[in-house]
């Protein structure tokens, strides 16, 4: 059976253009996805997780039943994870949050995260891909290398294709790209330019001095200022502009800063021209977990319940920080592998404590973890809302079965018993 | 487990569209409809004697919910560190301020009286954010107001002189984004500025070469043929500057011969040729307005706060953030129209502010409940939790005096309202709060207590005035639901509805130019551009035609 127009569940992306085969309950073959939704797709089987308590394997029924033992008893909890699942099982984390008093944090904390704190200071002009297609006449990718990480942004969105106003495609676009050294997303660049590590910060308010009308010389940054005034006159020029920011920008030095600076920047060119930013969000539904924070609580990420309302502070309830500080003393893993990214002192500490992991893929997470509950994978298993890296909502598909319920429906099992609820099954 | 029968005994009732004016009578309620008559013994009896009954309220314009609104929230972390709220009795937390969370939403609407609230501007390819933000806004029956005033395939199509695919196109799109109405924001406008322009006109061409008040003519007429409930629902041109009301004049002007509602009138009630100049010109707007029954209207009443602006209208917002200075978001959405905001406080020693909020009143009181409905255009004129100062003012003209002593020194000589003696009953009230917006709606299970309406009740304790009255509610009845007891909410688990219309165009009536504008132009596949039934969990639809 052919299934078309699938979406990938893979990078913020979100491709919603793939052919996926099927044959006797299992993929057979995959069109148009890059090579890493590919082998999503492809090896979806592999490497499977088992529902298990203390490593012993036993039924989905014991592990939940084993995960709100845990849950009822723990003083406060931490609930991680959330931009590999969807917008539904987004929703019962943040009620069981709400619920049990918990601090819940996602994964943008550790890539993202400072792109939403240069929003508080400077709000965002920004634009859905489509309108990249349709109109951007000048790209910059500042700290991004989408060649590898978003390996159809270029195809799909960014520089190839023919918009409604840019007509020409490739031809009509100009492509600067902008790191600390080459990439292959650089190798295809029309300008490409150099930061030295760490200076993002300096080159990017050289660009706001210049554009008020300050005279620099010599280098910023390691850029000459003849490149940096070029590259000024490029962006004044062009009819609609879009930079695109990635983690060498908001977790390098200056993390936060660097990104106000970017949207500083593009906020003033818009008193010439069209400028926006876009954040090049990496995994699916990240997305779409800060959409849920803030319309339930109000924040994007670190928020904790234990006075009962919403608080945020990053820094502080944030994942890494809590646990290095020793403040949680147990911890809900969803769709994420803490134990592989963390800082080592996080992770050290969250070796400690009983952990929770839903998870349909077996991770170093899963494999230290107290308490495995298996789910259903979301865009193959069982469908739901993402939300793309520009913000807009896509329905991710089902194509095959699983024995495994879903993310959301495991996490609202736990909440009907933490409540004393029935729910049938 | 909810009782299906109640019998609210011994009420003072007030039912405008029924022309029930303060009469003692018990209302029965069966299966979530008001029916005429109910045995005593299987049904709740709620003793009301001596409280106000009347129906539950309406709201036609308020942006609660979907991409911009979360957008502001993101930016205004502030807004809620001040107004924070604790989960009780099985109640979500959540914040206020001037962008609440969705729970804490719904929670002050139920206080209020509301039953029903509409979001009056969501982009089509963003409608399942705005739906899934609404499915967390519990209780309330709720719908969207479908962006099209910028539409790049109605432009196209609109050029091309295919005024047929147009209309089915449109017709196509309300229902393919679950709309319940057509909303046109700054028409030529929002598209210009993405070429960097600042637009503001009916009758010059925009940058596509075709008038605004050619999109706004079409739009009319789909709404007319395939009898959409509620007519366009228009923002006109020039919002918020010196001299809009020649905008507002313009604009009546050319649609008289239609039904129509104008968004938010106050904003477009300005004279003066500067910010120095800045005056009231409602009276002139009202004179327009008083032949055309057919257009009809609500406040965007401004309050002195802190408050979140937001519109489609970006070259405005963009304008706003130069004038403000801080902080501005702004999102273009490929094909359809974009979205800017900006923070902006009210004051009342300011001059334009001061005129401002003494033209929302104006408006009011000079048209009448049945034509102006209460909006603050919330968050735009301050959060609608405010509403209860509004009616302070709308009902007591001392109330009024005292404030325009408050404002600034130099507004009264640009404003009327000091000559207006006009004060709303508790009738008026409850008909600008219920019946005269739902029959706006087009809703006609709403608004009114008679058989066959929807068991949506709101029961007021009288206290010493209107306003406080109508602060809080004593019991909120939805749906046959008791969902506010004593003044606190006792049941928020119920989902409430979508109410969205079907046109009957599905795909097949779209020509295959415009499937492959689709397909070219767009950054989601056809297949995946459609709001899918998952998104309606419960819902009203509305077939027309
Ligand atoms: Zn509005």
């Amino acid at each position: 059976m052919k299934v078309e127009n699938v979406v990938c569940p893979f990078c913020g992306c979100l491709c919603d253009d793939v052919i996926v085969y099927v044959e006797d309950g299992a993929i057979k073959g995959v069109e148009k996805a890059c090579s890493i939704g590919r082998s999503l797709f492809l090896k979806h089987r592999e490497d499977l997780s088992l529902p298990s308590i203390d490593g012993r394997e036993t039924s989905i029924d014991e592990a939940i039943n084993e995960a709100v033992n845990i849950l009822r008893d723990k003083k406060h909890v931490l609930i991680y994870g959330l931009s590999s699942t969807s917008i539904e099982a987004q929703r019962k984390a943040l009620e069981l949050a709400d619920l049990i008093g918990a601090s819940i944090d996602q994964t943008t904390s550790i890539c993202h995260g400072p792109t939403s704190l240069a929003i508080h200071q400077t709000g965002i002009p920004t634009c859905t891909l489509g309108e990249v297609k349709n109109r951007a006449d000048v790209v910059v990718f500042w700290g991004s290398n989408p060649l590898e990480a978003h390996q159809r942004h270029y195809e799909r969105y960014s520089l190839i294709p023919k918009g409604m106003f840019v007509t020409e495609g490739r031809r009509g676009r100009k492509l600067v790209v902008v790191d600390v050294r080459p990439t292959p997303s650089s190798r295809a660049a029309d300008i490409f330019i150099q930061v030295r590590p760490g200076e993002d910060y300096e080159v990017l308010n050289a660009l706001r001095y210049m554009l008020k009308g300050g005279k620099l010389d010599g280098e910023v940054g390691g850029v000459k200022v003849e490149t940096l005034k070029s590259l000024l006159d490029i962006m004044l020029s062009a009819k609609y502009g879009v930079i695109f920011i990635g983690m060498g920008l908001t977790m390098t030095r200056g993390k936060y800063h660097n990104v106000e600076a970017a949207l500083s920047l593009a906020i003033e060119l818009n008193s010439h021209t069209r400028w926006s930013v876009v954040a090049m969000r990496g995994h699916y539904n990240v997305s779409g977990a800060g959409m849920v924070l803030l319309w339930q609580t109000g924040f994007p990420m670190a928020v904790n319940f234990s006075l009962g309302y919403p608080r945020y502070s990053p820094g502080e309830y944030s994942a890494v920080d809590l646990l290095r500080r020793k403040e949680v003393d147990a911890v809900l893993v969803i769709a994420s592998d803490p134990v592989a990214n963390f800082p080592r002192e996080a992770v050290r500490n969250l070796l400690s404590l009983p952990i929770i992991a839903i998870d349909p893929k077996r991770s170093l997470t899963t494999m230290v973890a107290k308490v495995v509950i298996p789910t259903a994978k979301v865009g193959i298993e069982t469908e739901g809302t993402a939300y793309r890296m520009d913000g807009v909502p896509i329905r991710v598909k089902k194509i095959l079965n699983s024995i495994y319920p879903s993310d959301e429906e495991v996490l609202d099992r736990i909440i009907a018993k933490i409540k004393g609820e029935e729910r049938n099954a | 487990m909810p009782n299906d029968s109640l019998i609210i005994k011994g009420g003072i009732v007030y039912d405008p569209l029924n022309g029930v004016k303060g009469s003692i009578k018990d209302i029965y309620v069966k299966d979530g409809k008001i029916v005429e008559d109910l045995s005593e013994e299987a049904a709740e009896v709620i003793d009301v004697t001596g409280m106000i009954v009347a129906p539950a309220n309406v709201d036609i314009h308020s942006h609660i919910a979907g991409p911009k609104v979360n957008s502001a929230r993101l930016m205004r972390p502030e807004d809620h560190l001040r107004d924070p709220l604790r989960r009780k009795n099985g109640l979500r937390s959540g914040c206020g301020f001037s962008v609440p969370t969705t729970f804490v939403t719904a929670y002050r609407y139920l206080l209020l009286g509301y039953g029903t609230v509409m979001d009056p501007a969501v982009p089509p390819l963003k409608a399942r954010h705005a739906l899934e933000e609404l499915e967390d806004t519990p209780v309330l029956d709720k719908g969207i107001y479908i962006l099209m005033g910028n539409n790049n395939i109605l432009y196209y199509l609109l050029k091309k002189g295919d005024k047929k695919s147009a209309k089915l196109f449109a017709a196509w799109l309300l229902k393919s984004a679950g709309g319940y109405a057509i909303k046109v924001v700054n028409p030529g406008g929002t598209e210009s500025f993405k070429w960097g322009k600042i637009f503001n006109s009916l009758s010059d061409d925009t940058i596509w070469g075709i008038k605004p008040k050619v999109v706004v003519d079409i739009l009319n007429e789909v709404a007319c043929e395939f009898k959409l409930p509620h007519p366009v629902h228009l923002h006109t041109y020039n919002i918020g500057i010196p001299g809009s009301y020649k905008a507002a004049l313009d604009t009546i002007n050319a649609f008289k011969d239609n039904r129509l509602h104008l968004a938010h009138l106050q904003y477009f009630c300005y004279g003066g040729d500067s910010w120095a100049t800045f005056r009231s010109e409602s009276v002139k707007v009202v004179e327009a307005l008083s032949n055309y029954e057919n257009i009809t209207a609500d406040m965007g009443q401004v309050i002195f706060v802190d408050t979140t602006t937001m519109t489609a209208d970006t070259p405005w917002e963009f304008t706003l953030h130069k004038l403000a200075g801080g902080r501005w978001s702004n999102s273009d959405v490929e094909l359809e129209t974009g979205s800017g905001i900006v923070p902006y406080r009210y004051r009342m020693d300011n001059l334009v502010n001061s005129v401002q909020w003494a033209v929302g009143l104006e408006i009011a009181l000079l048209l009448g409940p049945w034509r102006v409905f209460l909006t603050t255009d919330h968050p735009n004129g301050g959060p609608f939790y405010f509403y209860p100062e509004v009616i302070k003012w709308l009902t007591s003209a001392d109330a009024r005096k005292e404030m325009i002593e408050k404002i600034h020194p130099k507004a009264k000589k640009r404003i009327y309202l000091h000559n207006i003696d006009r004060e709303f009953s508790l009738y008026e009230m409850i008909t600008m709060l219920s019946a005269a917006p739902a029959k706006a709606l087009g809703l006609k299970e709403k608004g009114h207590l008679g058989a066959g309406a929807d068991a949506d009740i709101a029961i007021y304790k009288p206290k010493g005035s209107v306003a406080e009255t109508l602060s809080r509610v004593e019991y909120l009845i939805k749906d046959g639901r008791v969902v506010v007891r004593h003044g606190e909410i006792v049941d928020a688990s119920y989902i409430g509805r979508i109410i969205r219309v079907d046109t009957g165009v599905d795909d097949s009536a779209l020509s295959n130019e415009v499937r492959e504008l689709f397909d070219k132009f767009y950054s989601v596949t056809f297949s995946n551009y459609k709001v899918e039934d998952v998104y309606f969990k419960r819902e009203v639809v509305k077939r027309v035609v």
